[in-house]
């Protein structure tokens, strides 16, 4: 077995409503995403799909941490996201089986989820192309007297592109309100960090541009909310931006094409014994927050949900062939 | 009538855009403190403030990208890039970002953001500064592209780019910035016309920006031995308004495209294709071009004339088309 940390521990510092929130959104997206994979394998769902399965604590803790004017900007493994901010299954369904009720029409599908009624700004596939986007999010809202965090999730992968060098150097040289949130987990699709980084402490390079930086285990629900609110109100309050690294791991291959044969399976399973699910349920357990029925009922209310959704994305309809290019461009004479 | 540069132009524009609209600002490398590489943003930072007259670090991903985020966020940013070689260095931020946003979002994420750079040769600075890439903007769904070749044009186009919802791509070529032109008290808000810049009857030269001048030079050659040239600006390099070029080959005949692209792939190439499509039947010669030669520009003078359309080279297709020789 490969030597991994120990599981996250120790008492649960919220009220049980609040703490039953987290592990909700967390079983939600985890049911979602297995699902998903379940209507991949049906052939329900194409393309790319990136799941987040173990990486849920991440951005169901940072997201907690925000509030619902904040913007977001995110990657291609942004179901979760999606999810925790407030963005309709069905809809995030119904863009995976690429339907016109879908969230971005059927244009994007599982890699471009979009929602400005909750300031999702995609879902982003290029690496590193959601960093200077954040940066300008963050700019307008400076000079709009606007009070708010853009929060931007990238990937360790990342930080080795320009985008996020540039990216850093400008949001600090301009003091601007960005939260940049560094979703370490370990492989940059099939390259681990020791192959690609000459520094592989990401906060270190962070810190090089004068950005306060912070580490957070990612597999820990409470680590990473109580990291992240700390940062986002350094950010809230004019001090510019912050730079937080959540260490986690992808319990599956990078997309369904990739044969995972970069890592060794004992690794994976090291890192399950620290599964963000499991281990916050067992916490609360010891607590007395939560019972195994009440575990069992917010279960079967996520797996009800997943059900709707998918009932949902399986009636919708296609989008007309002749709204090929609707919305490419403003109608002519528009303003 | 008032007489100004094009240089003088640009800057009206940018004065009269930051002090309509508060949401107009201006960002790029030396824009501000240095009065901008050509000079075009000279005084602005004074009058407007470092706010909205941004100096940027050397990152044309992330200032590019940044612009991209503003105008996401209810700016209306106006971009500028120092040249449309360096321009490659955010080509993320413009193709797979910007010009996708809308589409790929269902509707939902506009980007009313409009990026300037200078493009073009001829001022011997070799082939780092001086190559012309707007034929591969322009043939990219989602932006529109706009190339002024006239003062009034550049006095006139950045306002109503601005008020496009839809990222804005504006090429100047630097041998214009010194051009001195009469402009009209009237502004035009066209952003989506060619123009009949000299009318003709015998051979249509169908051109933009940089080459416009050298293109009506070349006119008045010919009109010296009796060939009655007609010039269209295409002013707009996407979408193309082919009603006007198409309208220009029909009564000519004939069709000379100059335009300072490399051949391959050239933006000319692709008008004469469209032109081939819709007009074929109605030319009495077949479609020339007048293109960059396919070499990277060179610094000495001779051979960087040499690479470049010239008004002789265009005489000189103009009267093959004709049948004459000297």
């Amino acid at each position: 077995m490969i030597a991994v940390a120990p599981p996250p521990s120790g008492p649960v510092p919220y009220a049980k409503d609040q703490a039953l929130a987290l592990l909700r959104d967390m079983v939600r997206i985890r049911r979602f995403e297995e699902k998903c994979a379940e209507m991949y394998g049906a052939g329900k769902i194409r393309g790319f799909l990136h799941l987040y399965i173990g990486e849920e604590a991440v951005a169901v803790g940072a997201l907690h941490a925000l509030r619902p004017e904040d913007n977001i900007v995110a990657t291609y493994r942004e179901h979760g996201h999606a999810l925790v901010r407030g963005v309709p299954m069905d809809s995030i369904m119904a863009e995976m089986y690429g339907k016109r009720e879908g969230c971005s029409r059927g244009r994007g599908g599982s890699m471009h989820l979009f929602d400005a009624k909750t300031r999702l700004y995609g879902g982003n596939a290029i690496v590193g192309g959601g960093l200077p986007i954040s940066v300008g999010l963050a700019l307008a809202d400076a000079m709009q007297g606007v009070s708010r965090v853009t929060a931007c999730f990238f990937g360790e992968g990342a930080m080795a592109e320009g985008a996020f060098h540039e990216s850093m150097n400008l949001a600090a040289l301009w003091k601007l309100p960005v939260l940049f949130c560094c979703e370490n987990n370990l492989y940059a699709m099939g390259t681990a960090l020791a192959r690609s980084e000459s520094q592989t402490d990401l906060c270190v390079k962070a810190a090089s541009y004068g950005v306060p930086t912070l580490r957070a285990d990612g597999q820990d629900v409470v680590a990473v909310r109580e990291a992240a609110l700390g940062a986002q109100e350094h950010v809230r309050s004019g001090h510019g931006p912050f730079f937080v690294e959540f260490q986690t791991y992808r319990y599956r291959a990078h997309s369904m094409f990739d044969p995972d044969l970069y890592r060794d399976k004992g690794e994976v399973e090291a890192w399950k014994t620290r599964g963000p699910l499991h281990t916050f349920t067992a916490r609360l357990k010891a607590e007395g927050k939560l019972t195994e029925e009440e575990f069992l009922a917010l279960d079967r209310e996520a797996d009800a949900e997943v059900e709707r959704a998918a009932a949902f994305a399986e009636a919708g309809t296609p989008e007309p062939i002749e709204d090929l290019a609707r919305d490419l461009c403003a109608p002519e004479g528009a303003r | 009538m008032t007489r100004m540069s094009y240089r003088d132009a640009m800057r009206q524009a940018h004065r009269e855009a930051l002090a309509a609209d508060p949401r107009v600002f201006l960002m790029g490398e030396d824009v501000g403190l240095y009065g901008g590489t050509y000079a075009v943003t000279k005084g602005l930072l004074d009058e407007f403030g470092p706010q909205r007259v941004r100096d940027t670090p050397l990152s044309e991903l992330a200032f590019v990208g940044a612009g991209v985020g503003a105008a996401l966020g209810g700016m209306r940013p106006i971009v500028e890039v120092m040249t449309v070689n360096f321009s490659l260095l955010a080509l993320d931020a413009i193709v797979n970002t910007a010009a996708l946003y809308r589409h790929m979002s269902g509707g939902q994420f506009p980007v009313p953001l409009v990026i300037r750079m200078a493009t073009g040769a001829g001022r011997q600075v070799a082939a780092q500064h001086s190559h012309s890439f707007e034929n591969w903007y322009a043939s990219i769904p989602g932006i529109r592209v706009l190339a002024p070749g006239t003062v009034a044009d550049a006095r006139d186009m950045l306002v109503p780019a601005l008020a496009h919802p839809d990222p804005v791509v504006i090429f100047e070529h630097a041998q214009l910035y010194n051009m001195e032109g009469e402009v009209p008290e009237e502004r035009s808000a066209d952003i989506r016309s060619a123009a009949v810049r000299r009318p003709g009857s015998m051979v249509s030269l169908v051109t933009y920006g940089g080459s416009l001048p050298k293109t009506l030079e070349a006119a008045e050659a010919l009109a010296a031995e009796g060939i009655d040239a007609e010039v269209v600006d295409l002013r707009v390099l996407r979408p193309l308004d082919m009603d006007t070029v198409l309208a220009s080959a029909r009564k000519c005949r004939r069709v000379v495209v100059v335009d300072e692209t490399w051949r391959s792939g050239s933006l000319a190439a692709e008008v004469m294709a469209r032109i081939a499509e819709s007009a074929f039947y109605d030319l009495d010669a077949p479609l020339a071009r007048v293109c960059t030669e396919e070499v990277p520009i060179p610094y000495a003078k001779h051979l960087e004339d040499a690479a470049l359309p010239q008004p002789a080279k265009i005489v000189a297709a103009a009267r093959t088309l004709l049948g004459r020789s000297r």
